[in-house]
């Protein structure tokens, strides 16, 4: 009988938006499992992204989620400058911004003391700002209808609902999965897998590999409100607070009216009793006194920062949570995995075109771990000043937060999260030359482009999905593979194109990759300069 | 020369976890002898006594 088995699969959370029910699919039927180029498991807003990105570059890719939609729980809400740019690539940049609250001030408080304030980006001259705030539901929302426009445009693009991927079988040229659907089981192959299946990433426990780091201990009560409170668009953290809510307290906008409240709450404490809306409210009404509001989410979390040794496995390539894991302070966690798939999305594509060698794969593993080990880094830092884990530190904590009142120069030091910034991929493989005495450092081979403003455009609007050589002020040959944008300073209004890409020189030019990082840069250029700097960041030598 | 109390540590993240891993493994005691062997080499290299005096002022100042 080849009837429906009606199996329940049991979701592991709550949709937000049902945005891919379950459809029963030809593949289903097949007498021998259906071989697809790329498949992503995972449909998270990293594995989302990611068939976006080779989608849209006309790579066919199939996405398999376990759930039909986006969950709940708002976990991520800032996203930063480097995401909307990527998306604005992708086509929904502005839809994103227009949802989210733009923010810039940042606010640190000890006890009942403001200790300083901070702006994020107080240079002119950038399409997006530095971060907006949007709960991730509404940002996966945006990537899914996304990716429904493209499909309409035809982009080879599919997810499936209510596949879970149970078994994997690894080989040299590709990959076996065993999927599971409310229809029963079956089979797929696919070239190329990318693990997009998160934190507790399945397919790692699969694959057995590994995944090492360090646990905090410490745990975070996190409570989204919604109140007419009338706190302005900014980021306030307090250390030790008055209210005596959390050792630590972050309170942050989201739109609609709704509040971020993160409390932190210590290491042993009893989730079941914390999470009774007496417990929250008791925390909320000493930090609030006399605000009315609603609870409409809340959950406890606990951070850990961890990264697998690789992050690729011949046909198998992680990305996003299930390759990296960062504590929350400074939002690296799903804005590193977009740039992730901005990274490997133009790589593959590459590589499955025939244009490149599969090595270049490799350095999306070289790169992206650099990346990773940055993110880890900048966020355990922040964790250890927000949550000290010996007495002695906890002294110096408090010292440098005493000082940061009345002296600016311990202000560098206070750490209540270093705000997710895209990673310069230095002394990589892929980087070309740096001929460009006098060029600023911001730009240098590795660097992710900086936006500025044209006569009636910016930059980044301006760089396609391929290689870019961008001319500013010099003349530069034709180089096949390669568009090229010439720019004088007459396209320069404001000044700032000159100052971020070229300094004390007089004139400059660029080979930038298709994820706007800079390949190589000179002053003066032949096509030999170029073809080389270009097979270099393609892989080819 | 007063004392300096604009930003002048390179990488201020990088310097704030070594000067914690300093205290890595060590008891209470045993940190707050690190401090005051650290105190008194960088003391020696400032030298100049009335920085000394202003820095030792602003460090009181906290506690009344
Ligand atoms: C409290 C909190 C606050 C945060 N704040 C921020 C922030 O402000 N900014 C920021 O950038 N990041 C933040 N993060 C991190 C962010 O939420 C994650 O980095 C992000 O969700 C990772 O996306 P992902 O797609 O890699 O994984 P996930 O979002 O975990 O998605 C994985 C997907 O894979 C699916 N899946 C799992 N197993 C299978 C299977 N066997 N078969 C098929 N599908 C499967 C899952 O159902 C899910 O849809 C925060 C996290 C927390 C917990």
């Amino acid at each position: 009988m080849t009837a429906s088995v009606g199996r329940e699969m049991k979701d592991r959370y709550r949709l937000a938006f049902r945005l891919y029910p379950y459809a029963r699919s030809q593949d289903q039927d097949a007498a021998t499992p259906v071989r697809h180029p790329v498949i992503v498991m995972g449909g998270g807003p990293v594995g989302i992204a990611m068939a976006l990105d080779l989608g849209l570059r006309g790579v066919p890719v199939l996405v398999l989620d376990d759930h039909e939609g986006v969950g709940q729980g708002s976990r991520a809400i800032c996203f930063s400058k480097r995401t909307l740019e990527i998306c604005d690539r992708w086509g929904c940049g502005e839809a994103l911004l227009e949802k989210g609250v733009v923010w810039n001030v940042g606010k640190v408080f000890h006890d009942d003391r403001q200790v300083f304030e901070f702006n994020l980006l107080p240079e002119e001259g950038h399409r997006f700002p530095a971060f907006i705030n949007l709960p991730q539901p509404f940002f996966e929302k945006t990537l899914v209808e996304r990716v429904r426009q493209a499909q309409a445009e035809g982009a080879p693009i599919e997810i499936r609902g209510r596949n879970r991927v149970t078994a994997v079988e690894a080989r040299d040229d590709g990959v076996t999965l065993d999927v599971d659907t409310p229809d029963g089981p079956y089979r797929l192959q696919a070239d190329w897998l990318i693990g997009c299946d998160g934190a507790g990433s399945p397919l790692r426990g699969m694959m057995g590999l590994d995944f090492e780091g360090r646990v905090f201990e410490d745990s975070f009560l996190i409570a989204d409100i919604r109140m007419d409170g009338d706190f302005p668009t900014e980021r306030w953290f307090w250390f030790e607070p008055w209210f005596r809510s959390g050792a630590s307290t972050l309170l942050h906008k989201q739109p609609d009216g709704i509040w971020r409240v993160d409390f932190q709450i210590g290491w042993e404490v009893d989730r079941v009793k914390e999470l009774k809306e007496e417990n929250i409210r008791a925390r909320l009404d000493a930090m609030l006194p006399g605000v009315t509001y609603e609870i409409v989410w809340s959950s406890i979390y606990t951070f850990q920062c961890r990264r697998m040794k690789k992050f690729r496995h011949g046909r198998v390539i992680f990305a996003g949570d299930s390759a990296h894991q960062v504590s929350p302070f400074g939002a690296r966690g799903a804005n590193s995995g977009i740039q992730d798939v901005d990274n490997l999305g133009w790589k593959l594509a590459s590589v499955i075109r025939g244009e490149a060698p599969d090595a270049l794969i490799d350095s999306y593993d070289d790169e992206r771990r650099h990346a990773a080990d940055e993110n880890i880094l900048k966020s355990t830092r922040s964790t250890d000043f927000i949550s000290p884990k010996s007495r002695i530190s906890h002294v110096f904590r408090n010292a440098v937060l005493d000082l940061a009142e009345r002296h600016a120069f311990a202000r560098p030091l206070v750490n209540s999260g270093r705000l997710s910034v895209p990673c310069t991929y230095d002394g990589l493989p892929l980087n070309g030359e740096d001929a460009l005495p006098g060029g600023p450092a911001r730009t240098r081979p590795g660097s992710p482009c900086p936006d500025a403003p044209l006569a009636g455009e910016t930059l980044l609007r301006r760089l396609g999905g391929g290689f870019t050589l961008l001319c500013i002020d010099a003349e530069a040959p034709e180089v096949e593979g390669v568009e090229r944008i010439a720019l004088t300073s007459t396209d320069d209004p404001t000044g700032a194109l000159s100052d971020r890409y070229l300094g004390a020189a007089s004139g400059a030019v660029y080979l930038i990759r298709p994820d706007q990082h800079v390949a190589a840069r000179w002053a003066r250029a032949t096509a030999r300069d170029i073809e080389a700097a270009l097979a270099r960041a393609c892989g080819r030598t | 020369m007063p004392l300096n109390t604009v930003a002048n540590i390179p990488d201020p993240d990088g310097f704030y976890a070594e000067l914690i891993a300093a205290h890595e493994g060590l008891s209470d005691d045993e940190s707050v002898a690190l401090n005051a062997r650290l105190i008194l080499l960088l003391a020696n290299h400032i030298g100049d006594r009335s920085v000394l005096r202003e820095a030792l002022a602003e460090a009181r100042r906290r506690d009344g």
